[in-house]
This record gives structure tokens, C-alpha cells and sequence, in this order.
């Protein structure tokens, strides 16, 4: 039911009752290494090409979270997902194989939480009784398509940012155990002119903040409500400055824990990923791995997953466009949290 | 009603004008070394030159060659180094810290082709390795014809008959 | 020997100019050796690369200028041999073997191994 301008709040709460998290070497040896339910050590997922090592992420994160709850493609109505590359091809492929109804979205980093809360708005509205959400990205398919060729010796800048290798994929339903989604809030477009895309963070930071915003004023919290807010991939550049833009519109962020998808994936000390992890795994994989984990074990009760997204080309940065940013959030609480 | 309260938002939007926030955004971005990467390039692009010195005294002793006609041969087999340095990876992993002195010898060339060709192989040989080898690389040679046409077509103008 | 010295700092210097490109200009590497071999073929319209060359050796001739000044190189030579004509049909006679190096061992490469990421 719409709440305020921009946020679904769920009447029927649907849960996720199961997830999944496939991911490759880089983000195996990072802080979250433990959480994701399987690691490939090369970054070919014993594909023969960049595109068919990630369809094989998406794949088998689609039947891992199906096969958990012993479940067949067949037990849902809708497969909602997206990824980076042209056409969202490697979503097509994976609902190519998982046969049933299948709706396309490109959030680009934003795709975890757009998908999701689509899902949740149409399991909760009784559209669908169960409907799985997923979302992938792989390192090399990235930057073939918008960068350079994955050999090439381009030196890159400290705010570059490290394209996360990970599929995330989850089941919602009405019924079941798993942490409750509250609310959604949908993102809008958000362009203050910066130009470089190998600045991501900086460009898509006010967008993580107004969603942040109107997601407060639309369920008319504070961020104490929560124990703890997080970014999709603003990475160590444009994670403070959203703490900065936060502060500036006078709100507490400093009450809850802040913390980014893209910070949290990698050592940012240790592994070379300049200024920290993105794509559109990167915050499927943190958010179905690590924190539905936190969720299930009451670790964290609620919490708000701000997926960001830069919703560019490599022909709009060649013919002098800005960079358009987006981001959605979905809210989750824990077991027994009212 | 979506607020219970009725009254106004909790939190205002922010209403940041764009060059306010690009100019805010330029303080957050993390200085780029750039005595230490000037000093990089230094030491690996003098390198590479300085190897590149030797190869051509190689041919121009083992092969009895002028210095002169030394040029393709080192050329060619610099280019070679750099293609094989790229098939095995190391290439893109040493210019994360070499910067422009692996990016500006002709090695740097070399690179860019080579991965080009590596990276579309999965298309196909004439459509992928083919149409899209000089997808980097490509600028260099446009550019670099068109000055020297333009610079030809001046000495033509001047009436200089060329050296 | 005092030219592997001056091989190294002179390469070494156009090496610089390039990091600066890429740090200060904030120029794509693209846009720098698209600047660099064009400068190459100024500098050599103007009479000053080949002194270079026979003072630095390959630290004139390693850089990619020295593919701006092979261009113009070849053009000048063939205008003076054969007149007009030559701007055009001389471009690519002394770099050809770069060209064609460059292309040969790269296809080759292609057919046997996969970029590694």
C-alpha cells in the first residue's frame, strides 16, 4: 500500500524463505568470504567465455535457492531479475532455463533491491504466491562492455571502483520463515552532473540520499529505527560523502550503523580494488548472504538495503552526458521483530 | 494519508545545485600519487627503453645491421615481448603500478592490440578478433596519420621539399 | 655506453609527460598516446625528433612518438622522392613493420589463448 510519495509498505509481509549466493575468487578471499554458499577460485567459472561464466553464477544461484527449500522452478509465478550487460542477456538466459514467467529490470547496481521489491509488492498484493528475485554481475563481462579489454594495462584511478563476480538470487513468499520485508522504496533519477564513470561513488551518492530521505519521511522513522542501514556500492568515496549529505539535511545517521555492500565484500587494504566493490552482485550477494544470515540468527533486527545504481552507457560518457543514479530500498526485519 | 502527523516531512530533500555538489564531490576524491606514479613511469618506461637500446645494439652487432636498419627488428621484437607478456596476463597487472611507462614505449601499443584481439576471440575470428583488434589502438593510428598528412601537406605549402 | 643513459632518461621524461597526462590532464590513456604520437609528428615536422634519436637512441625511438615521427617521416621522404603523391603513399612505409608486428603476433595470440581477467 503506498505510504507517503515513493514507498510501498507491505499490509501481508511477504518473507524471504530462502536464498542463495554464488560468487568468484576475489570476493572468496574478502571479509564476507564465509557467508556466500559457494566459491569459484577462477574467474572463468569453468565457462569457456566471460558472458557464460556469469549466466553460470545466476544459474546456479537461481537452483540453489529453489533446491534449499526443495523447491522447482515450477512452485513460482515470476522470476524478477537484471544484470549489467546490454540487453540484460544473462537474466534472459537463466529465466531461458528456469521456464517460467520472467520480467527484465535494469537497475544496473540497483537491480538486487528493484528486483526484490518487485517481487515482494507482487507477492504481497496476491499477484504471485511465490516469486524469486535475483541479480549478477561479473568482473571481466564489465569491463569488456563498459571499460577496456580485460588485458589491457589501463592504470586505474584510487575511485575506480572493483566490479564484484557474485549472483544473488532469493524466494519470497506469504508463507514460510525468513526475515520479513516491510517496505520498499522506490528510487528516482537522481544527476548532479558528475561526468566520470570511473567515479561511480560520487555520482550515484545523492542518489542513495534522497531514497534514504524519502524513505524516512514516507514511513516517518528515524534512522535509529534501524540497526542498521546500508549502500549498495558507494565504496570509500561516495560512502562519506553520502555521511556528509546526510548531516547536511540534518539527519542522525550517526545514531545507526552506516555501512556500504561494497565495503563490506572486499579488504579494501589488502586486495586491489582501489576504492571498493560495485555491480549488481555486489549487493545481492552481501545482502543474501551476510545479512539475511544476521537476520536469521537475530544478530540485526531491522535493517534498510540501499542498492545503488549508475544508469549510464559507454556511448553517454563518450558523447559528454552525466551520469543518471538511482537507488531503491527495501526494508527487512529479523524473526519475531514487530 | 500517509503521514499520521499530517504536518510537514520529517527530513527536507536536498536541494544541492549541481555545481555546488561537483564541486563538493572534487574535495571527497582521493588525491592520485602522482609524484609516486611520475616516478613509476620513470623507472619502467626508461627501462623498457634502455632494454629496447640493447635489443637494437643486438642486431646491430649479431646481425651486422645499421642502426637504421635496426629499427623494425627492435620494434618487432619489443612488440612480440609485449604480446606474449599480455597472453599471459602479466601485462595488465604491471601497469596497475607502471602506469604510463608501460602505456607510452610501443610495448603499450602492442597491449592494447594484443588484448583487444584476446578479449573478442569468444566472437569469432573475422567479426570479433578482426573488427575489433584496433578497438584501442585505432585512435593512435588515425591521429597519427592525419598529422603526419597535415604536416606533409604544410612542407608541400612551404615549399619545403622534405629531409 | 653514455646512450643507455640518455636512452633511459629521455624515455623515461616522455614516460612522465604521459603520467602526467593521465593524473593532471586526467586524460583516457587513448587520448594521451593519440596526443603523444601526434606531438611526435609535430616535433619531427619541425625538424627536432631525429636529433633526438641519434642523441637518446630508443629512448626517442621506444615511446610511441616515435610512431608520429616514423609517419611523417615516411610521408616527407616519399614527397621528396616522388612529389605529392607521396604525402599519402609514404605514411605507413617505415612503420609498417610496427603495424604489421603488431597485428600478426596478437592474431596468433588470439588463436591460442584466452585473456585471463
Amino acid at each position: 500500500m503506498l505510504t507517503g510519495q515513493q514507498t510501498w509498505k507491505f499490509q501481508r509481509e511477504p518473507r524471504i524463505i530462502s536464498t542463495a549466493t554464488i560468487v568468484g575468487p576475489d570476493e572468496a578471499k574478502g571479509p564476507l568470504g564465509n557467508s556466500f554458499d559457494k566459491c569459484y577460485d577462477a574467474l572463468e567459472i569453468e565457462e569457456k567465455t566471460w558472458e557464460k561464466a556469469e549466466r553460470r553464477l545466476l544459474n546456479e544461484a537461481t537452483q540453489l535457492a529453489l533446491s534449499k527449500k526443495n523447491l522447482t522452478p515450477n512452485d513460482l509465478q515470476v522470476y524478477v531479475g537484471g544484470d549489467l550487460l546490454n540487453q540484460i542477456v544473462t537474466n534472459n538466459f537463466v529465466a531461458r532455463e528456469l521456464k517460467i514467467p520472467y520480467l527484465g529490470v535494469f537497475g544496473a547496481c540497483s537491480t538486487s533491491m528493484e528486483s526484490l521489491a518487485i517481487v515482494a509488492q507482487l507477492v504481497s498484493s496476491g499477484a504471485v504466491k511465490k516469486g524469486m528475485a535475483g541479480a549478477s554481475s561479473h568482473n571481466c563481462t564489465v569491463e569488456k562492455q563498459f571499460r577496456y579489454p580485460t588485458e589491457y594495462g589501463a592504470q586505474k584511478p584510487p575511485t575506480a571502483q572493483y566490479t564484484v563476480t557474485g549472483a544473488g538470487a532469493a524466494v519470497v513468499s506469504l508463507e514460510g520463515e525468513g526475515p520479513a520485508i516491510e517496505a520498499a522504496t522506490i528510487g528516482r533519477v537522481i544527476d548532479l552532473g558528475i561526468t566520470d564513470p570511473f567515479n561511480m561513488g560520487g555520482a550515484m551518492a545523492p542518489a542513495a540520499v534522497d531514497t534514504i530521505i524519502a524513505h524516512l519521511n514516507d514511513m516517518n522513522r528515524s534512522p535509529k529505527d534501524y540497526d542498521l542501514i546500508v549502500t549498495g556500492d558507494l565504496a570509500s568515496v561516495g560512502h562519506p560523502i553520502a555521511i556528509d549529505l546526510l548531516k547536511k539535511e540534518q539527519v542522525p545517521i550517526q545514531s545507526t550503523h552506516f555501512d556500504d555492500c561494497g565495503l563490506m565484500i572486499y579488504n579494501t587494504k589488502e586486495q586491489l580494488v582501489q576504492a571498493g566493490g560495485s555491480g549488481a552482485g555486489c549487493s545481492a550477494v552481501v545482502t543474501y548472504g551476510h545479512l539475511v544470515d544476521e537476520l536469521n540468527k537475530g544478530h540485526l533486527r531491522r535493517i534498510l538495503v540501499v542498492a545503488t545504481g549508475a544508469l549510464l552507457s559507454p556511448i553517454t560518457y563518450q558523447q559528454g552526458d552525466s551520469i543518471p543514479c538511482i537507488a531503491h530500498a527495501v526494508a527487512l526485519k529479523g524473526k519475531g521483530v514487530e | 494519508m500517509s503521514n499520521k502527523k499530517g504536518n510537514s516531512k520529517k527530513y527536507s530533500r536536498s536541494n544541492l545545485s549541481a555545481q555546488e555538489y561537483q564541486s563538493f564531490a572534487k574535495t571527497k576524491e582521493p588525491p592520485r600519487s602522482i609524484f609516486k606514479n611520475c616516478l613509476m613511469a620513470f623507472f619502467v618506461g626508461g627501462a623498457i627503453c634502455c632494454f629496447g637500446q640493447g635489443v637494437t645494439e643486438f642486431y646491430m652487432y649479431i646481425f651486422k645491421m645499421s642502426s637504421q636498419e635496426a629499427s623494425d627488428p627492435t620494434v618487432a621484437t619489443l612488440i612480440l615481448i609485449a604480446v606474449i607478456l599480455t597472453s599471459l596476463g602479466i601485462y595488465d597487472k604491471f601497469a596497475q603500478f607502471a602506469g604510463a611507462g608501460s602505456a607510452v614505449p610501443v610495448t603499450g601499443f602492442a597491449n592494447s592490440v594484443c588484448s583487444a584481439a584476446l578479449e573478442h576471440r569468444s566472437e569469432g575470428l573475422v567479426l570479433g578478433v578482426g573488427g575489433n583488434m584496433f578497438k584501442l589502438a585505432g585512435s593512435v593510428i588515425v591521429f597519427g596519420t592525419v598529422a603526419a598528412f597535415f604536416v606533409g601537406i604544410a612542407y608541400m605549402v612551404l615549399g619545403i621539399g622534405g629531409h | 655506453m653514455m646512450i643507455y643513459v640518455w636512452a633511459y632518461i629521455v624515455g623515461g621524461l616522455i614516460c612522465v609527460i604521459g603520467q602526467l597526462m593521465f593524473d593532471v590532464v586526467k586524460l583516457t590513456p587513448g587520448h594521451t598516446m593519440s596526443t603523444l604520437v601526434v606531438a611526435g609528428a609535430i616535433v619531427d615536422g619541425l625538424g627536432w625528433y631525429e636529433p633526438l634519436v641519434e642523441f637518446a637512441g630508443a629512448g626517442a625511438t621506444v615511446p610511441i612518438t616515435s610512431f608520429g615521427n616514423a609517419l611523417v617521416h615516411g610521408a616527407l621522404t616519399e614527397l621528396f622522392e616522388t612529389g605529392w603523391i607521396g604525402v599519402i603513399s609514404g605514411i605507413f612505409k617505415l612503420t609498417s613493420a610496427g603495424i604489421s608486428a603488431a597485428i600478426i603476433f596478437s592474431f596468433l595470440a588470439a588463436l591460442f589463448v584466452r585473456p585471463k581477467g
